[in-house]
């Protein structure tokens, strides 16, 4: 469970801004949910978190330290797409971000294997998967490669889970199995989450936190010098209705 | 469009353009024959025969060898050689050229200019820096091949969705740990493929230096009967140097099928 903290932090490509001045202080444990029309900087958020990207200025900090400017093991990610190895059966996905342990051949023997092995099974059928142990990806839906790609990304315990519209390609169905899946796992392993979405009712469903991302001012000849800020930031865990951007708390938070 | 062969009537469908040329050439051969006892350039299949058992079976007069055997073993060996170092070469090169940016800022340029030289051109050169022997022909053979492979495994490597690399390192592995447990397992299936593809080119190097400068090997004996105008011997060995190369490809891909399923899920449907 860790903390993330942005320091008034700006991102720009050039003369292009596409965050300005954000400042948040996501605590430990939090659900977080970033909506917001596209181009709005969603995904660069995410980006900054998982080291991909650093600030122009500003500073991310994962519970009060500055982190190295690339993926690493503390931070882990659900994709929307690709996320799972196509070379890997199931259980080799998850295996493998144990044998990573080993520098040099990242490979696992013996004891070590079955141990890590065990480890591996149990977080397979904690997403139920236990019966397509030895499947390759190519064999499974794509709700069950999802589902493989958060097993493959708790593994490992992240300190934070990032989920870039994890379930946005999933027919609504799964899409519901999904989140009855993911929200318990998050209470059980005391993760922060942090996940973007284009889906409302996933947003408010699923999270104790919600932030919305848009440029709140446009300059209609030079459209890239005003970035996106926080403009909407919501607390979902107050019981009863909270009535924000005209939803109501309890009817979007039973799908 | 719609009308796909049986299995059964897909084998004689594939055999009927074998027969038609064994049949036009028994024909054409025949009817040169009966104008001409002494005609060589189609000389009947029986010949043909005769001579390949004789080049296979008895010892050559001169040298004592069994000739077709040696100048197999001689071009095989410069093959699997030059075929093999290109392969190790493209895959090592390829792949730090495709994952490493450095790499790719530094190598990128230089192998896409190399690529691009006629390998016959430089023959020359190989010749007499490396001498006559088995090594300007394996140099050859590197040359033309291992340019196409790197640049090939580059392509394929940098077309690698860049989540899958993310998501490797956020599960703690370190640039050579997805080198070897991500990207290699999964050009693998490419670089089979682009090998069976340099087959050709391969084979081409390889008997277009046989033919300049050798003592054995398929491509001398071709080009050495050629002043006798003996097509019962050339006939022969081009036939024996295309089935070679087509059990090469068919290997290559039946390995490739058995090695690495998860590949070819996608056809078995």
């Amino acid at each position: 469970m860790s903390a993330l903290s942005f320091r008034n932090v700006w991102v720009e490509y050039g003369a292009q801004i596409v965050l300005e001045r954000i400042n948040l202080e996501i605590a430990a444990g939090t659900f977080l949910s970033v909506v917001g029309p596209s181009g709005a900087g969603k995904s660069t958020f995410l980006r900054l978190i998982l080291g991909q990207e650093r600030p122009s200025q500003g500073a991310v900090l994962l519970d009060g330290e500055p982190f190295p400017a690339e993926p690493g093991s503390d931070r882990g990610i659900v994709f929307q797409r690709y996320s799972v190895f196509p070379h890997l059966t199931v259980l080799g996905n998850v295996l493998i971000s144990y044998e990573f342990e080993r520098p040099l051949t990242a490979r696992l023997f013996g004891a070590a294997r079955r141990e890590a092995i065990e480890k591996s099974e149990a977080m397979i059928e904690a997403v139920g998967l236990a019966d397509h142990r030895d499947k390759y990806p190519s064999a499974l839906s794509g709700g069950m490669q999802q589902r493989l790609a958060i097993a493959q990304a708790l593994a490992k315990r992240p300190r934070v889970l990032l989920l870039d519209e994890p379930f946005g390609a999933l027919d609504p169905g799964t899409r519901t199995q999904m989140h009855e899946l993911i929200k318990p796992l998050w209470r059980e392993l005391k993760m922060t989450i942090v996940m973007v979405t284009h889906d409302i009712r996933e947003a408010f469903g699923l999270a104790t936190r919600l932030i919305a991302l848009d440029r709140p001012r446009r300059d209609p000849q030079a459209q890239e010098r005003y970035g996106a800020k926080i403009t909407y930031d919501l607390d979902l865990t107050r019981d009863g209705a909270v009535p924000v951007l005209g939803f109501l708390k309890t009817s979007a938070g039973n799908g | 469009m719609n009308i796909a062969p049986t299995r059964g009537s897909g084998i004689i469908l594939s055999a009927i353009p074998f027969v038609l040329i064994a049949l036009i050439y028994i024909l054409g051969s025949a009817e040169r024959r009966a104008a001409n006892p002494e005609d060589k350039l189609l000389p009947p299949i029986s010949e043909m025969a005769g001579t390949t058992q004789r080049l296979a079976t008895q010892p050559d007069r001169r040298s004592g060898e069994y000739v077709l055997w040696t100048d197999t073993a001689a071009s095989l060996q410069r093959l699997v050689l030059g075929l093999g170092i290109s392969t190790l070469i493209g895959l090592a090169f390829g792949l730090s050229v495709g994952l490493l940016p450095i790499a790719g800022a530094t190598f990128g340029t230089f192998v896409a200019v190399i690529s691009m030289i006629p390998p016959m051109a430089v023959l020359p050169i190989l010749f007499i820096v490396f001498g006559l022997g088995e090594l300007s022909k394996v140099v050859l053979i590197i040359i033309g091949v291992a340019p196409c492979l790197i640049r090939d495994m580059s392509i394929e490597v940098r077309g690698m969705p860049r989540e899958q690399l993310i998501k490797a390192q956020t599960l703690g592995a370190s640039t050579w740990q997805v080198a070897i447990r991500v990207v290699l397992p999964q050009i693998m299936p490419k670089l089979i493929k682009s090998v069976r593809l340099m087959l050709g080119p391969a084979f081409l190097f390889l008997i277009s230096a046989e033919a300049i400068a050798a003592d054995v090997g398929l491509g001398y004996r071709i080009f050495l009967v050629r002043r006798y105008l003996s097509m019962d011997v050339i006939l022969p060995y081009v036939a024996w140097i295309t089935l070679l190369a087509f059990v090469f490809d068919f290997l290559l891909g039946l390995f490739a099928r058995k090695a690495f399923p998860w590949a070819y899920t996608e056809e078995a449907r």
